[in-house]
């Protein structure tokens, strides 16, 4: 359990470019990869997850993002051994997992709720692991004093889960699972009961621990901040399917369909036609809006399609003098953020856009908005369409996720996408 | 037996009517609020009339049995008790009482640990079992004494269906003695140890014991060190709640036992004693020995459960 890391470059190399901090293998990682083929999961006759395929190699941090229900929790609980497999198998170093019972796959796990043991004290919620594999006492007590130290518990060692605070609790949790020095910890959410201050300060955390421990992580979360902030490498689920795979830096500039783009902060979708097309490039327009935007994808468009076209605000900017506007809207809500305004602006046929601007604007302003090229995603209809056949069928998928929270991006252009910020 | 939770407050209750606004709305207020710092909530005070009724029909007969059995025809104020203790007889019903009554609130916790503990997840025909499991609670003592006699009885359908197979030449004596009200303690007490030990276990978070195979526990293991510690409180209760109804064993003792021989339990020394040979002061001194000695279990079992973890046992601890 050595704390030394080879993480030095990596990380300076982080500093300018928010590209793969993946790769590099870490030499104390356990493990060379887990293969996850075909996984798939059904509850009767709703299928939560459909056919899973994944290779996480060692010492990477594994993100898997999307809204509730989307089936990332199911593909948890089947890593875990917690729930049964409909389909597909799961392959460690090419021993097959899939047919062990969670006991005996030495997987760590946090749970989204913690699930401390709460007549055993914080030490003995740690050693509990330790106890069941018949550890000596003296390697035991070295060893959850290591970890204790390392998660800053020590002074609370001998407490009960009940008398310690969320932040507390949760890094007894992730103690508790460490301390097995487990090849894979899978993580459920482990931030989502904490405020946002504890939030923010466990967030580095559990990504100084991941590095620390040379661990190998799957990290569940709907978050999708928190979910760039911290993998390597982000699998976006939608409707218990996979809609990409990426690092944060492919995701965010790259995003593969309006799924991902909703979740990475596109809140701008409205659905257009296209008037003309040249290579990549195309102009489209609706009624009050027409806008020469990039088309993701292979895929040529044709003239009179439908596309979905996805901006983030940040790239929505007023229209400088003289220059041709994309659209004229009225501003109606403006939030302050800090160095700029989130504004709300309705246009004349009734479309909401959401722009973020560096000067002032008031509720009632008339702005001119534009937008580059290579800033305004073009979706092809068809790209958007396979997603929104799922939608129905979300509910219920993961008893664990809170439900009926707003399909971050089904149909309807203009639907809020989860909360984004920055 | 003095632990009534209200006492008689001294004033009569005054029906509170809602304060009409116009009238000194900050001064009514400040009043509830001002009881209620002290705890006093006057919406309790409907419970009186019900407190009432508990004291005149619990607490006077009570208190006035225990007058009377310090008041024998002979032998001073301790006579009667004297006499219980003396006599063989009446004094082995205690060992008869207690030999019924523990082994019966053990079988009913003991068995209805492992099948709640299966009845946690849902399964094809759960709410059936679940009815069949419970249903007995709805019969009567003498309808299951009845059953249990047609069922056990030496022509019952048991023992014919032993003779058929061929495994007892004689018939197997299973009523009108000690195993007959065993039989119906743990018919007509199952139910409820049963439905109290399925709440409790409700109360785990299931989460918990998935964190335990995480970590590498068997299902023995996950039950021995997660489960059960946070259960044993409950069991504890439950156990008190089972043992005090076996303990009060009457109608069985007499209708599929043997009321003059091994199930000769204390209420029916002391049902002969004040309705058979008309000596109140015995059957009172009689009761009261019966009482003390089920507050002394249930003080032992409340001592045990106190040093034992009784916080939450939700996930999040």
């Amino acid at each position: 359990m050595s704390a030394v890391t080879d993480m030095t470059g990596t990380t300076a190399q982080s500093k300018g470019v928010p590209a793969p901090r993946a790769a590099g293998n870490r030499p104390e990682s356990q493990i060379g990869e887990l293969r996850i083929s075909g996984l798939s999961r059904a509850y009767g006759a709703h299928t939560a997850l459909h056919s899973l395929d994944l290779t996480i190699r060692g010492g990477e941090f594994v993100a898997l993002l999307g809204p509730s229900g989307c089936g990332k929790t199911t593909a948890l609980n089947c890593l875990a051994g917690l729930l049964p497999l409909t389909s597909g198998r799961i392959e460690l170093d090419g021993r097959r997992m899939d047919t062990v019972p969670p006991e005996k796959r030495g997987f760590g796990m946090v749970f989204q709720n913690y699930a401390l043991f709460p007549h055993l004290t914080v030490r003995a919620n740690v050693a509990f692991g330790l106890k069941m594999r018949g550890t000596g006492k003296a390697e035991t007590r070295r060893r959850v004093d290591e970890v204790l130290r390392l998660v800053q518990l020590t002074e609370q060692a001998h407490k009960h889960p009940g008398q310690l605070s969320g932040g507390q609790q949760q890094r007894v949790a992730i103690a508790r699972a460490i301390v097995m020095e487990p090849a894979l910890v899978l993580m459920d959410e482990p931030l989502s009961n904490l405020d946002a201050a504890l939030r923010l300060e466990m967030r580095s955390e559990i990504r100084r621990i991941h590095q620390e421990f040379g661990l190998t992580t799957v990290y569940v979360t709907h978050d999708q901040e928190e979910a760039l902030s911290l993998a390597d490498r982000l699998v976006v689920l939608h409707a218990g399917r996979v809609s990409q795979i990426g690092t944060p830096a492919e995701l965010y500039e790259h995003p593969a369909d309006p799924h991902v783009a909703a979740f990475m902060g596109y809140r701008n979708m409205l659905t257009l036609n296209v008037v003309s097309s040249h290579g990549t490039q195309a102009v489209a327009q609706r009624p009050g809006l027409r806008l020469a935007g990039t088309v993701v994808g292979e895929a040529p468009v044709a003239e009179g399609q439908e596309v979905t076209v996805a901006i983030r605000p940040e790239d929505l900017r007023i229209a400088e003098d003289g220059e041709e506007p994309n659209a004229r809207a009225v501003a109606e809500v403006v939030e302050y953020h800090g160095r700029a305004l989130h504004v709300e602006a309705v246009t004349r046929e009734g479309d909401r856009i959401h722009v973020k601007a560096q000067r002032e604007v008031r509720p009632g302003d008339a702005l001119a908005v534009a937008v580059d090229t290579d800033r305004a995603l073009l979706f092809p209809a068809s790209a958007a369409a396979d997603g929104t056949d799922g939608a129905g069928g979300t509910h219920g998928a993961d008893g664990t996720d809170e439900a009926g929270s707003p399909d971050a991006s089904s149909g309807s252009p203009d639907a809020p996408a989860e909360e984004v910020s920055g | 037996m003095s632990g009534l939770p209200l006492t008689p407050p001294p004033t009569a209750p005054q029906p509170t009517t809602p304060p009409p606004a116009l009238v000194e709305p900050q001064g009514r207020t400040a009043l509830r609020h001002r009881l209620a710092e002290r705890g006093v909530d006057r919406t309790l005070l409907l419970v009186v009339p019900a407190a009432l009724a508990m004291i005149a029909l619990f607490c006077y007969p009570f208190l006035y049995g225990l007058q009377l059995s310090f008041q024998p025809t002979k032998g001073g104020a301790l006579g009667a008790y004297q006499q219980f203790f003396s006599e063989p007889f009446s004094r082995k019903s205690i060992w008869a009482t207690f030999s019924l009554a523990i082994p019966a609130a053990l079988i009913n916790v003991g068995v209805s640990v492992p099948i709640s503990y299966r009845m946690r997840r849902d399964f094809r025909g759960k709410r059936l079992l679940l009815a069949l499991l419970v249903v007995p609670i709805t019969l009567g003592t003498v309808l299951t004494a009845e059953g249990i006699l047609e069922f056990f009885g030496p022509a019952g359908w048991f023992n014919r269906t032993l003779h058929l197979l061929g495994l007892a030449d004689s018939p197997v004596k299973l009523t009108m003695n000690y195993t007959g009200v065993l039989l119906s303690l743990i018919i007509s007490g199952f139910p409820f140890a049963y439905l109290l030990t399925h709440s409790y276990l409700s109360g785990i978070h299931p989460s918990l014991e998935k964190a335990a195979s995480t970590l590498g526990a068997g299902w023995w293991q996950r039950f021995r060190y997660i489960t059960l510690p946070l259960l044993l409180p409950g069991l504890m209760t439950t156990f008190s709640l089972s043992f005090v109804m076996a303990f009060a064993v009457f109608p069985s003792a007499m209708m599929v036992g043997d009321p003059n021989g091994s199930t000769h339990v204390i209420s029916i020394e002391a049902y002969q004693a004040a309705l058979e040979r008309f000596d109140y002061a015995q059957g009172s001194a009689d009761a009261m020995i019966m009482t003390a000695l089920m507050l002394v279990v249930l003080g032992a079992i409340a001592g045990l459960r106190s040093q034992l973890y009784r916080g939450s046992t939700g996930g999040k601890g």
